[in-house]
């Protein structure tokens, strides 16, 4: 198996969860050592998809090849190099955090000693508690634990299915950290969120919303491919600019971000003073006086929501 | 000036020896959309527990809506409305089952129900739906509707506990104007959620360390507090001190 092979290649696939298509037409290939994410919403399709890559699911249309083998036909030649993290992770609540470790060691015929390289630098943090029951383990310990779990048998792809979701924005950001500490060619993660700040940890990312990907690309390309002027804006009444804004002729979406409501218009090429100064004779003309704000360049959450209302504004 | 919605003074609750929520004071004016932050294991659920009246304060006071949360928790779960990401509708019911059975529970009458349904249906567009499986909308309808559930009987506060987890970006927005909209009706609003953008849209919040509230005001208040630029290092610097195993 020659290292240069991607580590996925998907192409086409098609997977019906009862009368759901949880997947429906996805197509992309992840090259070794990259962290790839796909980001998206509940009910996207993100576990469905992870499922087929770890074996667990067949596609009923299209291929899937992982590490170089077809997911339906030789799933015994693939599962022993992943490493698989579900939503709701798998630890024995029973087992000390120790036990937990020597358990999966043993499920995938290793040991600790062998595996401890590579998850050296995430076992460090948890050496204090070797002996504490993993039930009573805090939130972020757990996942420090199951993610040891997951890497002690040193796969070449490591799988993580929402790591983070309902996680505080602190945990969050240590979990990322964490993840960096794997960095290496020796090592594919694909990880999924629903979290759209979370793109820009990893090299590319794919969107994902009802079974389909609406962009797959490194998060700055995303960011770029945004077609239309942004704007972000603030006045003290913004409930009032949010609909003085939408209802201006050429509005294509205005949405809070934060403190700021982001303004994007329909007409290109315009310099951005003279849409801003358009902007102010109109919101002034409907009771805010106090609009201001300056063009900005889109981030991920942008990119979503254009481009799901666009789907809407087609369907 | 009318009382506030929500009014807590050292508001404390002990689990053996350890302080989950240690001595918190916050007032809530009514008509307010309140946010109510903290890393896990901060002590919010706690405080939510004791604030709806389903368990007993170790020490301090708190009044919501009027009613005690300690000698009146009957009175302060009639006049509060909660909605939490976990639970709060039956998937096997349809829309209309779900609004009957929660009017019954909340002691509406028939017409009341009826009259209010309509209303609160309309507002989020389920009307041709009321007689859809709960289990077959989309996570964001289910969500607004698990909201306009918890308005049913028009309470004076309502608890939303992470109400827009996993939704996708356009949808987390509307269920922002529809808080919104509830909050200019007068009902006040006590919201918690991890994304940080989201809490920008609240008129006044806290943030809870180890038990305690650490930061309280409005958001450009709580960010020149701590002398950053955005709620998102304010939170980051406030809990990252604090965390440990």
């Amino acid at each position: 198996m020659s290292s240069a092979e991607p580590a996925i290649v998907v192409h086409d696939v098609h997977l019906a969860r009862g009368t759901t298509r949880a997947v429906d037409g996805v197509s992309f290939t992840v090259p070794r050592g990259e962290r790839f994410g796909v980001i998206g919403p509940d009910g996207a399709g993100k576990t469905t998809l992870f499922r087929m890559l770890t074996t667990l699911l067949v596609p009923d249309r299209g291929t899937a090849h992982v590490l170089g083998h077809d997911v339906a036909g030789a799933p015994w030649a693939v599962r022993p190099q992943l490493g698989y993290m579900p939503g709701r992770f798998a630890l024995y609540p029973d087992l000390s955090v120790a036990e937990n470790l020597a358990f999966y060691a043993d499920v995938f015929d290793t040991t600790v000693e062998a595996g401890m390289a590579r998850i050296a630098p995430i076992w460090s943090q948890l050496a204090p508690f070797t002996a504490r029951r993993a039930g009573a383990l805090s939130g972020g310990m757990k996942q420090k634990l199951a993610l040891c779990c997951a890497l002690v048998h040193r796969p070449t792809l490591l799988v993580l299915d929402e790591p983070t979701t309902g996680v505080d924005a602190v945990s969050r950001r240590e979990f990322w950290d964490l993840l960096d500490t794997l960095r290496g060619d020796d090592l594919t993660i694909i990880v999924s969120t629903p979290y759209m700040d979370e793109a820009s940890r990893c090299d590319r990312v794919a969107l994902m919303q009802a079974g389909r990907f609406l962009a797959v690309d490194t998060p700055a390309a995303i960011s770029a491919g945004f077609p239309l002027p942004l704007f972000a804006l603030r006045a003290a009444d913004r409930i009032g600019m949010l609909a003085t804004l939408r209802a201006f002729p050429h509005a294509v979406g205005a949405w809070p971000f934060g403190e700021t409501v982001h303004y994007t218009d329909a007409r290109t090429g315009l310099a951005p003073d003279a849409v801003l100064a358009e902007l102010r004779a109109w919101a002034g003309s409907r009771g805010i006086a106090d609009l201001e704000g300056e063009a900005i360049t889109a981030g991920i959450e942008d990119v979503f929501i254009h481009e799901l209302a666009e789907r809407e504004r087609a369907a | 000036m009318t009382a506030p919605a929500i009014k807590a003074t050292n508001l404390t609750r002990r689990f053996g020896d350890f302080v989950a929520v240690d001595a918190i004071t916050l007032t809530v004016a009514r008509g307010e959309v309140f946010g109510f932050l903290g890393a896990n294991g901060a002590g919010k659920t706690t405080a939510i527990r004791m604030l709806i009246g389903l368990l007993a304060p170790s020490a301090g006071e708190a009044t919501v809506a009027g009613a005690d949360v300690r000698t009146d928790p009957a009175g302060v779960r009639r006049r509060i409305g909660y909605m939490s990401q976990r639970f709060s509708l039956y998937d096997d019911l349809t829309v209309r089952e779900n609004v009957e059975l929660y009017g019954t529970i909340y002691g509406l009458t028939r017409v009341e129900i009826r009259t209010r349904m309509d209303e609160l249906l309309a507002r989020i567009g389920l009307t041709e739906s009321r007689d859809t499986l709960v289990r077959q909308l989309p996570l964001g309808w289910k969500q607004e509707l698990a909201l306009m559930v918890a308005l049913l009987h028009r309470p004076e506060v309502v608890f939303l506990d992470e109400p827009t987890g996993g939704v996708d970006p356009i949808t987390r927005r509307r269920f922002w104007e529809l808080i919104y909209a509830t909050a200019a009706e007068g009902t006040t609003v006590l919201v918690t959620t991890h994304y940080l953008d989201e809490a920008e849209y609240c008129d006044r919040l806290s943030i809870m360390v180890d038990g305690r509230i650490a930061a309280m005001g409005t958001p450009a208040e709580v960010r020149s507090q701590v002398g950053v630029a955005t709620l998102d290092e304010v939170f980051l610097t406030l809990t990252r001190a604090a965390v440990a195993p």
